[in-house]
Parts: C-alpha cells; structure tokens; sequence
C-alpha cells in the first residue's frame, strides 16, 4: 500500500510552473568560482521557454499591474541562472519596464532570491523551535561535519551550500531540511547522513518523511479518518432550486 | 510610474481619503484631502479644545489647527504619508492602542489626548528605540543643533538610558554610501523614517534611492555603485531629521547658532527661490531654502544651493585698467573712474550697454540712466529675444500661468524648452501635476528626460504650426483642457525664426485663453532678463554690434556673446561686475561689482515677481554695489544721476515700473494684444536645446562656473555615465 | 502570520461581533437574533469528532488529491447549485456557522465577506487567499494544499462569489513548491473541466483562480503586506485605514482570507451553517485542524471539533507527552507568536478562541508546540524572538529597533548573562513593542517574551544566579 501512496505524492510537479531549479545530474557542476570568465558567467537572457512561462505570468495580471509578475519572473531568472546576477536584475526590470534599482530592492527584501552564485544543493536546515525540540541540533552538527561547512558557506566545487533557516511550514515533521524545493521530514542523524551521502553522489531521493509514516498522521497509525470518506452528496443540506442565473 | 488616479477615484467615492501606503497609490497629505463636494465639518476634540475639521483630516492636521505640534519625524506636508516612525503616536479616548496621528483620518468626537499618560509613554518608547541604535556622536555630527532627533530626545525622550546591551554587542554600525559630491552620509545615523527615498521618487521624479535588506538590517541605499545625482538632490539634506544626510561641502565648516542668517533671493535661474544665506565673519557659508509657496515652496535647485563656494573664487576685488601692453592692472578706483570718464567724453554719445544674467534691476535702471544722459541709447540684454514689438507687451515675455499655477494645469505643450535644468522648480510644479492632476504633456524639441512621462512630438518647428491651427492631435487636447498652458523655452525664441513661432503661439494662445487663465508663458532662464525688459532694455547684442559703439558697458555680461573682434577696434569696454570671467577678459576697464549676496537688489523672476535680495556679507576688496559704481562714474563723467542712496533709486524705478517696488507680489499683465504679425516665416531646422542632460545644468554662469562644487559634480556625472556605459557593455 | 483583530479600528457592529463571546452576549441579548446567528450550543462535552464529520477527508493523503478522487470525496458536488444561490444565501450560510477566520485572528468570517458585498463601483473585486503560512508550529495549510487543493479551489469560487470577485489570488510561501505544484495543477484541473474560469460550474458567473509564489518573507502573511507583496513590492505593511476592502490589491477591494477558512466553506455550504455550527462552543464553533508538534509521542496534524481540551488532544492523537503528562513543562498553544502557557494550565485549558483567552493566550492557527520539561524554555523563545527579528520588515521603529534589543536581551538570558532587573525591563519593552507598530508582528514578538516572563520568571533568574556564581568563581 505505501509505495502505492509515495507514487501518488510523487506526482508530476509540473504544469505551468517553472522547473526545479536544476536537473538532477552528477555532471559537472555549472559554474566554478573564478574571476576571469566573471562576465560570462554574469550574461544572464531569458531562454526561449521562460520567455513563453514570463509571458503567462505576467498575463496573470492585470494589465496596468504587470508588477505583480515581478516575484515570478525573478524566481523564473533564477531557476534559469541558479542564482541572480546583477544582468538578470536588468532583465527582469525590462521586462517589466521598471527601473532596475526597484527590482533590486525587491529582491534584496526577500530570503529565497540569492543574489550571489550558490551551490547546486542549497540545503535549508530549520533551526526554529519546533524543529529544535525534535532535536535539529544534531541535524545541523551532524550537517557541519559532513559537509564542512559553516552556516551560509558554499562548498568549493559548487555543490552544496548550507544554510540555517527559520520554520519551513512542516514542524509536524521536525526535524527538516530542505534540498531545493524538497522538503526531507523526520530525519534523525542517520536518516541525515544517509541523504547527505545520497546527495553527495548527485542523487536527489524521493523527499517526504524519512521514517515509517506518509504524510503527518501520528506515525503509529491512525487515530482518524480510519473510515472511508463519504461520497458525495453525504449529510447534503437542501438546496431549494432558485436558478437564476448570475 | 507614480500616479494618483485612484486615489482620487476613491475621493469621488465619497470613502474616507486615506493616504495609501503603497508606493504605486501614494499621494500627498494635501491632495488626498480635496473633498469632491465641501462635506460638513466634522467636530473633535484635542485636548479638550473643540475644533471643526474636514472629515478625512488626519489626527496630526486637526492638532494643528488648535496649534498642538505632535512631534514626528517620518511625516512631511509635501511627502506622502509613511507612518513608520511612530514618534506621532497619540492616545485616543476609548482605543485601547495609541494611533499614529500622521496617518488616521479623525473620526466624529474623537477625543485626542496628545499630553496623557499613554501619549507620552508611547513617544518616550519610540524615541528610546530610535535612540538605541543612532550613535551618540553629536559632538561631531555637522546636524548638531539643527537637529530634529535631539531636540526632540530632549523634549519627550527619557533622561537615561537603559540600553545596557551597549556593554555587549554595541550598537548597529552601517556602512557610508557614496551617494555623490553633494551630500554626504553617515549611514549609522539613519533612523530609516524614508523621507529622502519619499522625496526622490515622489519630487525629484528618479528612483535612485531606497530601501535594501529588511528588519534591522534595513538600510537606506544606491542601486549598485550608482549615485544620488538629481538637479534637486541637495533638499534631502533639509529633509532628514538626523544627520544622516548632510551638506558634503559645508560639512565641518560651523555650527547652527555660530552663523548669521539673511533671507534673500536666489539668481541662478530665473524662478527666484526664497534662499536664506549663512553667513559667519563675512563669509557665505551655506544657502539653505525659504518657504515661499508661490516659488519654491520648500525645495531649492542644486546650483542655487551649492554654488554658494563660487562666490569666493574668480572675484574682482579691485579696479583695474587695461595698460598699453594690454594686460589689466589693478588700479585706485579714482583712476579706474577717470580712465572710463575720459574714455566716454570721447564717445560722444556712442555709449552702448548690455545687461548680462545677473544684473540687478538698480543697476541696470542706473546703466540707462547714465547712458541715456550721455545721448546713448542702445542698452540690450545678453540674453537674446524676439525683436520688435514682442516685448512691448508684458505678458508676452512672461510666464503668466504663473509658477504654482502650473500645479493645476492640465495640458502642457513645452516648446523648445528642457524645464527640468532651466527652471529646475517650475518642472517639480509639473511633475505634481502630472502626479495628481493627470496632466498630460507634450514637447516639441529634442528628446530629454523631464522625469514624468511626456510625449515628445518631435524637432521639427513645423510641428508648432500644426498645433496652433488645430491640425494635430495634440490640439485637442490643449483645446479641450480646462486649463491648458503652452511654455516656450529661450532657446526657441533666439532662433531667426523665433519671433514667427513666437506670434503663431501667442494667437492660438488668445483661443485657449480662459478668464481667469492665460495658458502663454515663457520659461526664462536669466535671472534679469524679465526686470530688464521691464525697464526698457531691448534684447539681443546684435544691434550693439552693428552700432558699432565707442565706449561699450557689460553690466555682469559673462556669457561670452561679446567677443573683441565683433567689436570696433577703438572700442573702450568697461565691465561691470562680480566675477573675473568673460566680460572682465576684453574689458578695458573692470569696475568689481558686488555678487547677489552682498547687495540688497530687485531681481524679477520668469512669471514677473519682483523680490530683493539682501546683503548677507559685504563686496570683497574694493568691490561695490553695481549702482554706486554707475553713480559715481556719473559725478566724475560730469552727469550726475538724480539718486544718491537706494531710496530715491526705488522711486527712480517706481515712476520707470511701479510695479517693480511692489516686492513679492505679482502684478496681472495685461493680455497679449497687437502681437504684430512677423514677416519671417517659420524654418525647419529642427528645435534644439542648450541643458539637454544634468552635465550641462551645473555651470551655466559666472558664479558657478567659478565654483569648485559645480565642478566636481559635473566629473561625477562623466564618471557615473561610463560606469553606466561600461556595465551596458558587459551585459550585452 | 497571525492576523490580529485591531479593535479600535471597527465599526460599533464590527466591534460588538470581534469581542469575546461573553461580552458579546451581553450586547445582543436584548434583541431578537437577527439571520444569520448561530444555534445555541447545547452539548457540554467537545471532542472526539467523528469520522463523517471530517471535512477534511483526505488529509493525509492516502487517495487520490486529483479532481476524480476529489470529486468522488464529495467536491465540486452541486457547485453550481450553491454558486446560483448567491452571494447573500452564502454569507448567510456562513454567518450561521458562527466559522470565524482561521489564520489566526479568529474574525467572524460572515461579518469579514459581507464588507465586501455591496455595491459596486466598477472596480473589480479580489478574493486573495493567505497560503503564506510560515508561523513557527503551523503547517496546517500545507496539508490542504498538497492533499485537497480542490477544496481549496471550490472554496474560492463559493467566496468569491459570496464577495462578488472577480478573480481569486492564492499566494503560496515560496518554499511549498511541491504544494504549489499541487495546488497548479488542481486549478488547471478545474478550469479544463469548467468549473472554473468563464461560466464556472455552468453557473453563468466568471471566475478566475490565479497562483501567486512568494520567495520567502513571514511577514507576507500579514494581509497588507501579502497584497504588497502580490503587487511585486517589498512585504512591508501598508497603514490601515484604509483597510483591503476599500483598497486593497492593485487598488481595489479585496479580501484576504486564511486558506482553512476558504477550504470549508464549500462544506459548510453543502451541509448546512447548523452542521458547523454544532461542533464547538457557542462563538467557537466548528472542526479546526490541530498541528501538535514538539514533545509528544506522535506529532501529528489533526482535524477537531473546536472546544476539545488541549489533554484529550494531544492524548489521543498523540500518544501523550514523552515521558507522561507529568513531564510536560509548558505549551505554546496557537503558533509561535501566542504566549506559552505552563503545565498548570494545560490541565485543562479547553481549545477555542474564548477558553485561551481565558488562559492569557490565544487561539492563534492552532498549532501547538509541546515542550517537556527536558526544554531550555529560555532558549526556546529567544529562538523565536531570533526568528522575528529576522523577519521583521524594518519599516516601523518599534519593530524595527525592539525585536533586535529584545533578541540581544533573550541571547544573553539564555546564557545568564544579565541582572535580575533585567527582566522587568525586558518587559517593559516588550510592552513599548506591542500595540505601537503598523502591523501585528510587533505584537506576536512581544507576546511570547511576555508569556515567558509571566510564568517562567523562577527560571531565569535561577539561570542568572548561576551565571553569576560561575563568573565569579572564574575570576577567583
């Protein structure tokens, strides 16, 4: 039954959003710190797939208000670019004609743009209260050790950078790290070890809790929903047809 | 861009008028409160006083108006509403929380109590918090004295202080940014109340400022390495409370209560700004604005501000005489006087003058005056003009929509003119209305960047023609616009064809004329040129030229429109005037004049208001008042003019204009009838512009060409402008 | 974030509904119940609820999130029935519930929808649904995003249409990307079979359901700041007034609401406002999702009847707390900006907006964090008020300068680094702190500060005294 269940939640994660920010391969990391291709790493062009994905989300917005698409468009640059460079600043902005500084402040306010190159494997380790009472100091310990890194740090060969963070929205599941846009739940210091050696070799694992349980059901079964939903229409008040239609 | 349509769709709502947060809606306390029928008053109370307000008045305007000063930092009267700082705090009765009184509309009984216990306790936190982390470096801050933080720590702050964390961590430290050569920053000192990034959006019309990181970390900054390089950015200086922002300049140089303050007018451009002039053992130290809401409001042009340091430099300090090996020698003003008397008996009535940019109204009345007494008539100013009968009618030559007028046209054509650098505050006027008026302008010239959207139709001068007869699609707009205004810039207006542009304009002007409106204006950018008409100077020096003059006055003509060989080789050419720069370098005789901080003289600006400067310091050297030199060179020449002190020279100018004496007001010119027909028609060189970018706004005269700050901003420029260029080049 | 009630800025019937419900009761009694007024409770005894009474069926995701499995857990039944009902027949439906907003602020969501149905003045109207849940201890929408996004989606069209919007904004945080990933393709579900987008359900009216991803800010949660935020802007606060339904989103009325709230209307709708309101005491009523997290046997995510004392909850659901119920030390009941309240009180605090009141805390979103008595309680908060000043957007000066002096403060009293008076001041400043900013985040830093102080002074003074004999015996 449960693999059953992983396969459901492992469903496509697609649609209309943009990709995870980048494929899952042990090839060659893609850029490499060092000052004399500087320029060539900071040319920053929306491909032609984003471009087709900007211009449905700036068509999400009113027209007069094509700001709105501003959050979008800068996690669609750097879903593309990895990070954002000052280039895809300038982009975005003209795109959607406002002054480049404007975007600049906008993506200085908030956490999740990077505006310096990061690792292929940013890991967010929740430090906040509910994690730490599951014990997450272990989790960043046993983190610093394996990888040898500091909270913020990049490791040389642009692979992982390390990162404590506050509440990722799944405390139920504490302790947890997030890879990217994965969320690992439940983990303990082997549990820990284990994904940081899977990510090592290039491989993202299926995400979710690491220990015997689905979602955020207790993890020794179930205390509710033991029955099968009702179907439709069950306890359905009446509804005295008025139809008029709007 | 910024814009307040909705706010004022919500104003025809009848909703109460909030001022919106959001930097999109944001609109200034003084509009928002417009109402779209005069509602009923509504009653409060402020301490216990009963007062009528406009509903939608906030809490800190109707304490105002019983005179209950809430003290603030973040809120101003120009800006829009913040409500960050939280220093207005004030208990309401029967709110449990106090509100900021900057931000909330009153509401019917309200009973603001801005002296209780809760008031004052709130203010006292808030200022412990600002306190906390601004260091307490007064000793060395150059706002020491002048500042709001202090005297207001004094009056609400707490006498001691709690933050014992100081013995542990310290207080915040943030880095300076170098924002440019004119203002300087001591960012540790911020209290992020966002004024200046307000101002630079809202005023000055560029996003250069505003806020990176967040929560504590929250600072106030340039995009990457750009600097805060406006035609306006010295009033962010006025406008932080704290010493964050400071003059670069002036800093160091003196404290508040060691100078002498003057209330004056500036001359650098021809809106005549209300300055006040720092002074301190005979020295200009700083020139700071004065309110005055028909000109300048509160706000002061860069140049008029900084360009104080040239008024030190390049001075004339003492008479000098062109010797027989052609180099000028300082001389006794005795023999400077007798030199230039001997030099005019010999003309024989082939006296000519010219008036240049920052020549007085005395002066130049006494320059007529003595010329016409030695049966000379030919007196121009530097500035050229349409010819003829042009300038026989007053409202021909000025700027009759008047400047705070402007704030509500509706439709604006700028034809050959770039407001933004010639008359830096005339074009805030527009940007306010294009902000809150949904003006919509138009220009005809070259393509320039006035900081709101405008649409530019084109060079050619052909243009002009199609929308004056009503061809263009611009027409109907200017035509169906409740107060429309048509501006012609100087530059236009000195072509050959300028008169013909001119004529055509002032007719279709008489169309879209409204009785209590006349949408004709002309944008000066001398500070004399509108006094010298008043008094009967023609303009143009071509007509000097052809003359052909035996003895040539330069009245402050630094301009470098005269040049030798234009002139009869026997020409004597006295020059009048403040500083060693064009004039003095082909005159025969330099008499040193005083510069407009040293005298107290009439200058009127471009919509015709006569103001007066007042002497702050006195002329270096052997320097004099302009009119005094022209006085007694009259005693020696033999032809004594009829004043000997100022007052008799005022009634001299009053029986000339009487309006002219008339300071400060502005008198109704009479409608532009008889404009005659020229008989050159309009060209097609296309329409130019002489400031087309911020470069060419800072040394336009003999003071600030003289000045070093002036300098330093321009290579700021060339430096901003190849960093520019260079990053374009790595992104492409 | 937690949404908090500014009382001083209602209207007087705004003011009567937001109060407590005793006080409230007080006000009404002398009138006739007018429509839309919850049935009187008559059940004394709240909890467990059963299984057909679970709004939330799938929540744990063991079948099908998609629009079949969705449609045959009873979604999108008679939409269009409901929808043509229209927008008083809902607001009424949800009145009588007596369903009060679940992002923590506990506002009558009737009363909150009715603001903006009246006339229009041509400027459309947003529905913007608050999926920024990002407080410490919650991660209830999460599991309705992932597991029953087209609740969520159904939820928007019956709000919407109780609003008269014309089009709903989810904004989701920027690191529920698996979620919103759901959350995407339940709306493209939706549209492809017409329940949404022109003539939604075939009901003639138009609607549509945009996603919206943050990247990264708590304080996105605070309604202004979202609608900031959802217009490509910093996350900073806007003043109120003019509060979202006058002005709101690109400048016009808008309503934010907490994704729970929107994901059981369409339940309520079908099974009626009595239903709901049955669970609960009188002005608490309904089911609520439950996060139990920290120090027990099982944290879970759990849906409830509301009025459950907080021991039968996390007993039965969660295996109780490690090491017994004595060990408990405290509980911080409603997400991390609620004081925390210690064991005494758990005995028998009853879990509704009233009964933590009552117990000097709040409701908040419900999430609960269990701490036994192995917790470095001192350390725990300062690692909560760490999280605010991390958060804090910096506009306003309380804010902005407090939060960073009280997490200085915290850090060293964790150490013990600090005098005993002290903490009187760090009271004090939490008070300066609270009711001075533009929005609520000064106040959720405050309360826990103070919910320490109030039960947990003992504790670090004890923690001063040590340090000061350790220091001492340092310097000998």
């Amino acid at each position: 039954m449960f693999a059953n269940l992983l396969r459901l939640y492992q469903l496509p994660r697609l649609v209309l959003q943009a990709p995870p920010i980048r494929a899952l391969s042990t090839s060659e990391p893609r850029f490499k710190l060092d000052a004399c291709n500087l320029y060539e790493k900071l040319k920053f062009e929306f491909d032609e797939e984003n471009k087709k994905r900007a211009e449905f989300l700036i068509s999400t917005y009113p027209e007069p208000e094509r700001r709105g698409a501003l959050l979008p468009l800068l996690d669609l640059a750097q879903r593309q670019h990895g990070w954002l460079p000052i280039t895809a600043i300038q982009a975005v902005a003209e795109m959607l004609k406002l002054e480049p500084f404007v975007v600049w402040e906008v993506a200085n306010f908030y956490t999740m743009f990077n505006l310096r190159p990061i690792g292929m494997f940013r890991l967010k380790v929740c430090m906040t209260t509910p994690c730490r009472l599951r014990g997450c100091d272990e989790i960043w310990r046993t983190c610093e050790n394996v990888l040898k890194l500091k909270d913020g740090e990049t490791s040389k060969d642009m692979q992982f950078t390390l990162t404590a963070t506050y509440c990722m929205g799944a405390c139920v599941n504490g302790p947890v790290i997030a890879v990217n846009d994965d969320l690992y739940e439940d983990l303990d210091v082997p549990e820990t070890e284990k994904l940081l050696s899977e990510l090592k070799s290039g491989i993202m694992p299926p995400a979710g809790p690491r220990r015997d349980r689905f979602a955020s059901e207790p993890r020794s079964g179930l205390t509710s929903l033991l029955t099968e939903p009702p179907s439709a229409g069950f306890g359905m008040q009446e509804l005295s047809p008025k139809a008029k239609p709007c | 861009m910024i814009r307040a349509p909705l706010v004022k769709a919500l104003g025809a709502l009848g909703s109460p008028t909030h001022q919106i947060a959001s930097r999109a809606v944001r609109t200034s306390a003084v509009l928002a409160q417009t109402p779209a029928k005069a509602p009923e008053k509504i009653e409060v109370f402020v301490d216990d006083i009963p007062v009528m307000v406009l509903p939608g008045t906030t809490v800190l305007q109707a304490a105002a108006e019983v005179g209950v000063e809430i003290p603030r930092f973040c809120y101003h009267e120009r800006l829009a509403v913040a409500g960050n700082c939280r220093m207005c705090l004030v208990e309401v009765e029967k709110s449990p929380k106090p509100v900021a009184a900057c931000a909330m509309p009153v509401m019917k009984g309200w009973r603001i109590k801005t002296n209780s216990d809760l008031t004052r306790k709130a203010r006292e936190g808030v200022m412990e918090f600002l306190l906390m982390n601004h260091p307490l470096d007064c000793p060395i801050c150059d706002q020491g004295g002048e500042c709001d933080l202090q005297d207001q720590a004094m009056a609400f702050g707490s006498d001691r202080s709690r933050f014992t964390d100081i013995n542990y961590t310290g207080k915040r430290a943030v880095e300076d940014k170098d924002i440019g050569p004119l203002v300087k920053t001591v960012m540790t000192r911020c209290i992020h109340c966002t004024r200046c990034v307000r101002f630079a959006s809202e005023i000055a019309g560029v996003d250069d400022l505003g806020t990176t990181g967040r929560g504590n970390d929250m600072q106030i900054g340039t995009y990457v390495e750009k600097l805060f390089l406006t035609e306006l950015s010295g009033n962010v200086i006025d406008l932080c409370p704290v010493g964050a922002l400071t003059n670069k300049p002036y800093s160091f140089v003196a404290r508040p209560w060691e100078i002498r303050k003057v209330d004056s007018i500036d001359v650098l451009d021809a809106v005549g700004s209300n300055i006040v002039v720092s002074t301190r053992t005979n020295e200009v130290l700083r020139i700071l604005p004065r309110e005055n809401e028909d000109v300048n409001e509160e706000w002061l042009a860069d140049k008029s501000r900084f360009a104080c340091d040239g008024l030190k430099r390049q001075r004339l300090v003492a008479p000098m005489v062109r010797m027989p090996n052609g180099e000028l020698q300082a001389v006794e003003w005795e023999g400077a006087l007798i030199a230039v008397a001997k030099a005019l008996q010999k003309a024989k009535g082939q006296v000519a003058g010219i008036a240049g940019q920052l020549a007085d109204v005395e002066a130049m009345v006494a320059l007529k005056d003595l010329v016409n007494r030695l049966d000379g008539e030919l007196l121009v100013t530097e500035q050229d003009f349409i010819k003829g009968s042009g300038i026989e009618v007053r409202s021909s030559y000025l700027l009759n929509s008047t400047i705070a007028g402007l704030e509500q046209a509706d439709a604006v054509l700028l034809v050959g003119t770039n407001p933004r650098y010639e008359a830096p505050l005339v074009n805030t006027r527009l940007r306010k209305a294009y902000v809150h008026n949904e003006l919509q302008i138009a220009s005809i010239g070259p393509k320039i960047d006035l900081s709101y959207q405008h649409n530019n139709l084109g060079a050619d001068p052909n243009l002009v023609k199609d929308v004056c007869n009503g061809s263009h699609a611009f027409s109907k707009v200017l035509e169906g616009a409740k107060k429309p205004a048509i501006i012609i810039g100087v530059d236009v207006l000195e072509r050959p064809d300028g008169a013909a542009i001119h004529a055509t304009i002032s007719e279709y002007c008489k169309k879209l004329k409204k009785p209590d409106w006349n949408p004709f204006n002309v944008l000066h950018n001398s500070a004399s040129q509108v006094g010298a008409f008043d008094v009967g100077y023609q303009p143009g020096i071509q007509a000097v030229l052809q003359a052909q003059p035996k003895v040539l006055f330069l009245l402050n003509a630094d301009a470098g429109k005269v040049t030798r060989d234009q002139l009869p080789k026997d020409c004597f050419v006295v020059y009048i005037g403040s500083h060693g720069d064009n004039g003095a370098s082909i005159a025969d005789a330099v008499l040193p004049g005083a510069a407009y901080t040293e005298k107290q003289a009439i200058y009127v600006n471009t919509e015709g208001r006569p103001q007066q400067t007042l002497p702050g310091v006195s002329p270096p050297g052997m320097a004099r008042e302009d009119w005094k030199i022209l006085r007694a060179l009259s005693e020696v020449v033999g032809k004594p003019l009829a004043y000997d002190n100022l007052d008799e020279l005022r009634a001299r100018l009053e029986s000339l204009a009487p309006h002219l004496t008339r300071l400060g007001e502005l008198q109704p010119a009479s409608g532009g009838e008889s404009v005659a027909k020229p008989s050159i028609s309009i060209s097609s060189t296309p329409i130019d512009v002489k400031q087309k970018e911020l470069r060419d706004y800072f040394m336009t005269d003999a003071i600030s060409r003289a000045s070093p700050t002036m300098a330093k901003c321009i290579s700021a420029v060339n430096k901003q402008q190849r960093q520019d260029e260079a990053r374009r080049c790595a992104a492409v | 974030m937690a949404a908090i009630v500014r009382y001083n800025l209602l209207t007087k019937p705004q003011f009567v509904a937001a109060l407590p419900g005793a006080v409230q009761l007080r006000l009404q009694s002398t009138q006739a119940p007018p429509p839309g007024t919850p049935p009187p409770q008559t059940k004394t005894k709240f909890g467990p609820l059963a299984d057909e009474d679970r709004i939330f069926t799938n929540l744990y995701g063991r079948h099908d999130w998609r629009l079949k499995g969705a449609q045959k857990r009873g979604d999108w039944y008679k939409t269009k029935e409901i929808v043509l009902k229209g927008p008083d027949w809902i607001i009424n439906e949800i009145k009588t519930s007596g369903l009060r907003g679940r992002g923590g602020a506990g506002f009558p969501s009737g009363m909150k929808w009715s603001f903006m149905n009246k006339p229009g003045d041509g400027r459309p109207k947003y529905l913007v649904v608050n999926a920024d849940e990002g407080e410490p201890g919650t991660c209830k929408d999460r599991e309705i995003m992932r597991h029953d996004p087209h609740k969520l989606v159904e939820g928007c069209l019956i709000a919407g249409r109780a609003m008269g919007a014309q089009a709903a904004y989810i904004y989701i945080r920027g690191e529920f990307y698996n979620e919103a990933s759901n959350m995407q393709l339940a709306i493209a579900e939706a549209y492809q079979a017409g329940l949404i987008g022109k003539n939604a359900c075939g009901s003639g009216y138009n609607f549509d359901v945009f996603m919206h991803r943050g990247a990264g800010a708590y304080i996105c949660g605070e309604e202004t700041a979202l609608i900031e935020s959802l217009e490509g802007k910093q996350g900073k606060p806007r003043l109120k007034p003019p509060f979202p339904a006058d002005v709101g989103l690109f400048g016009c009325p808008t309503t934010v609401t907490n994704v729970e709230t929107v994901a059981v209307a369409p339940t309520i709708c079908r099974r009626g406002g009595n239903w709901f309101a049955s669970f609960g005491r009188t002005r608490n009523s309904g089911t609520k999702l439950f996060n139990i997290s920290g120090h027990v046997n099982r944290p879970c995510t759990v849906e409830e009847e509301m009025s459950i004392p907080l021991k039968e909850l996390i007993e039965r659901h969660c295996g109780g707390v490690i090491g017994g119920w004595d060990n408990l030390l405290g509980v911080i009941p409603g997400g991390s900006s609620t004081p925390i309240i210690p064991r005494k009180v758990c005995d028998d605090v009853i879990m509704d907006f009233d009964g933590l009141i009552a117990a000097q805390t709040s409701l908040g979103t419900a999430a609960i964090i269990v701490m036994d008595k192995s917790t470095d309680v001192i350390k725990a908060i300062a690692r909560l008020i760490s999280f605010y000043k991390h958060e804090s957007c910096g506009q306003c000066t309380p804010c902005r300068e407090g939060i960073g002096w009280m997490n200085k403060i915290m850090t060293r009293f964790v150490k013990g680094d600090a005098q005993p008076s002290e903490i009187d001041m760090l009271w004090e400043i939490s008070k300066q702190i609270e009711g001075h900013t533009i929005c609520a985040l000064g106040d959720g830093a405050a309360w826990p500060v103070q919910g320490l102080i109030r039960h947990f002074r003992p504790e670090i003074e004890k923690r001063m005294q040590q340090h000061a004999q350790q220091s001492k015996r340092a310097t000998n």
